[in-house]
């Protein structure tokens, strides 16, 4: 008997009214993967997590979790599944060690039972135990929704945009404990706007407008851009970006980050383009080409 | 001196015995995109709302747009712009509806609040969504939008509290266009962000670390001064050594 795929899912539909949300969506989530969905505001990632965790029905298609059936055996899945949702979802009343322990209750599960896995996490909460959860900073109320999405030690684990709102630094530890569930066999589906948390997951899928429009390797991804790409850089950035766009051979020009980036036509000519710019007042100038990330490829795919 | 707009001294902020912000100090100047970044619970949103004149100052002494944060809040209020990322715009009132009413609390006349509105229609590609209601608006078009009505009364400085906090990539980028545009034409934007690509796009920045500011300056001044390749990395460098745990 072979272990079935931790998600799969075939031509998934999910319509409100005239909008189609979840558009015919295709893929699986291999055991034990941490996959990431990336896509704009409405893409239709938290309908695709309602779906998947037997929130909503949808109105064609299959799709199962843990081999379970989402229409069919969704009281058997919840039991199977934690989920994160993004909007903060815990009781603001109850305290921290309340909210824990009323999950725990919800699934029939001591929360000592499965104290080791949410350990790590819960450490660090755990001097606020008796703090209300409302009154909780952004970073703590996402590591007691992780702990309760967790305590019934699911299989699969659903997390939609954990991180929108929550530092760098916060990013980077959450990350980290995400790897350590993985690594405890646990699959992960999670949504997120940052790129570089994108870089981080097994296999990305992008999507826009309840379309799926690519699914790899995050270097696989990245691998999809076949286009050349500059960095340019100077002293007047916002006037070195319209600049650009006027410039012939320039496809496209974005801000990205300390660089602007550009996407040029088959025999641009980046040292004519520069001796231009600094004919026309522009100090400090610099075009090197640059390799893309997922960033570029990502902007590319939603322009088309 | 008329060319810097935000200017505090020593400013702080206690709840009880807790110093939320730390005798922090600094100058804006007029047209400058000022960066305001710091980790979750480093108190950038405390110090936010007094420059805003939404809390009065524990100590300390400072001037928004000319007015004084101690006594003046009301006055600062009228002559700036504030974005939240949480609640900017009326969910249940049309995109024409939101204009409208900011308008009125701004206290601007019928005839230039229906031509500012058109304005603003025109410049966001918004005039077949103008009776759409905010609540059904992608976030990233409400975000554009809550930034066109924080400014709709020609601030000399506008705040700008997460104002990209969730937004995709292409959005973002039409956003701090928003921003740079802005600038150009004058007005003085002061943002927070979580993203340290956003950290680069502004003239300077500062990092508050526990209540205090750590750092402050140019993106590169910055970076060099701290041997950090990145605004990302210099971020890490500084918000390690934060003791306060939120």
């Amino acid at each position: 008997m072979t272990t079935p795929n931790a998600i799969e899912i075939a031509g998934l539909t999910k319509r409100y009214g005239t909008l189609t949300a979840v558009d015919h969506i295709t893929f699986e989530v291999w055991r034990g993967e941490l996959f990431g969905l990336i896509g704009p505001d409405g893409a239709g990632k938290t309908t695709l997590f309602r779906l998947l965790t037997t929130l909503l029905d949808p109105d064609e298609g299959r799709a199962t979790v843990d081999g379970l059936d989402i229409v069919t055996q969704y009281r058997e899945i919840r039991k199977r599944v934690g989920y994160m949702p993004g909007r903060f979802s815990l009781y603001p009343d109850l305290s921290v060690a309340e909210n824990l322990e009323f999950f725990a209750a919800l699934f029939g599960v001591k929360v000592e039972a499965n104290y080791d896995l949410i350990a790590p996490i819960y450490r660090q909460i755990e001097p606020f135990r008796k703090r209300r959860a409302g009154k909780l900073s952004g970073g703590m109320k996402q590591k007691l929704a992780l702990c309760c999405a967790l305590i019934h030690r699911p299989s699969v684990l659903f997390l939609d945009e954990p991180t929108t709102g929550v530092d760098a630094v916060s990013r980077g530890e959450f990350w980290d404990m995400l790897f350590n569930l993985k690594r405890q066999g646990i699959s992960i589906l999670v949504s997120t706007p940052y790129m570089d948390e994108a870089c981080r997951c097994d296999r990305i899928a992008l999507c826009d407008n309840g379309h799926l429009l690519g699914i790899d390797t995050p270097a696989g991804i990245v691998a999809q851009f076949d286009e050349p790409l500059y960095a340019l850089s100077g002293s007047d950035m916002y006037g070195l970006l319209l600049e650009a766009r006027r410039a012939d051979g320039v496809k496209e020009c974005y801000p990205f980050g300390a660089s602007h980036h550009l996407v040029v036509a088959e025999g641009f000519d980046a040292e004519a383009f520069e001796r231009q710019l600094r004919q026309r007042g522009f100090k400090a100038v610099t075009v090197e080409p640059v390799q893309a990330g997922i960033e570029d490829v990502f902007m590319k795919l939603m322009q088309r | 001196m008329n060319d810097v707009i935000i200017s505090v001294q020593d400013l702080c902020k206690c709840f009880g015995d807790f110093t939320a912000v730390d005798h922090i100090t600094f100058e804006v100047r007029r047209g400058e995109i000022f960066g305001f970044l710091g980790a979750n619970g480093a108190g950038k949103t405390t110090a936010m709302r007094m420059l805003c004149g939404l809390s009065y100052p524990t100590s300390g002494s400072g001037r928004v747009a000319g007015f004084d944060v101690m006594t003046q809040g009301e006055q600062i209020k009228r002559h700036i712009g504030y974005m939240s990322q949480r609640f900017s715009l009326y969910d249940d009132l049309t995109v024409r509806e939101n204009i409208r009413l900011y308008a009125g609390i701004y206290g601007l006349g019928r005839y230039e609040t229906l031509r500012r509105t058109v304005s603003v229609l025109n410049r966001l590609h918004f005039r077949s969504e103008a009776d759409t209601l905010v609540g059904s608006l992608p976030l990233g078009w409400k975000q554009k939008l809550a930034f066109s009505v924080a400014t709709l009364h020609r601030p000399e400085v506008v705040f700008l509290d997460e104002p990209t906090g969730g937004v995709d990539p292409v959005t973002r980028r039409q956003f701090w266009e928003m921003i740079y545009e802005a600038a150009a034409g004058g007005t003085t934007v002061f943002v927070t962000t979580h993203y340290m690509d956003e950290a680069e796009y502004c003239s300077r920045v500062s990092i508050m670390v526990d209540g205090k500011i750590e750092a402050l300056g140019a993106p590169a001044e910055l970076k060099r001064e701290f041997g950090a390749e990145s605004m990302d990395e210099l971020f890490r460098i500084l918000a390690r050594g934060a003791k306060r745990s939120e």
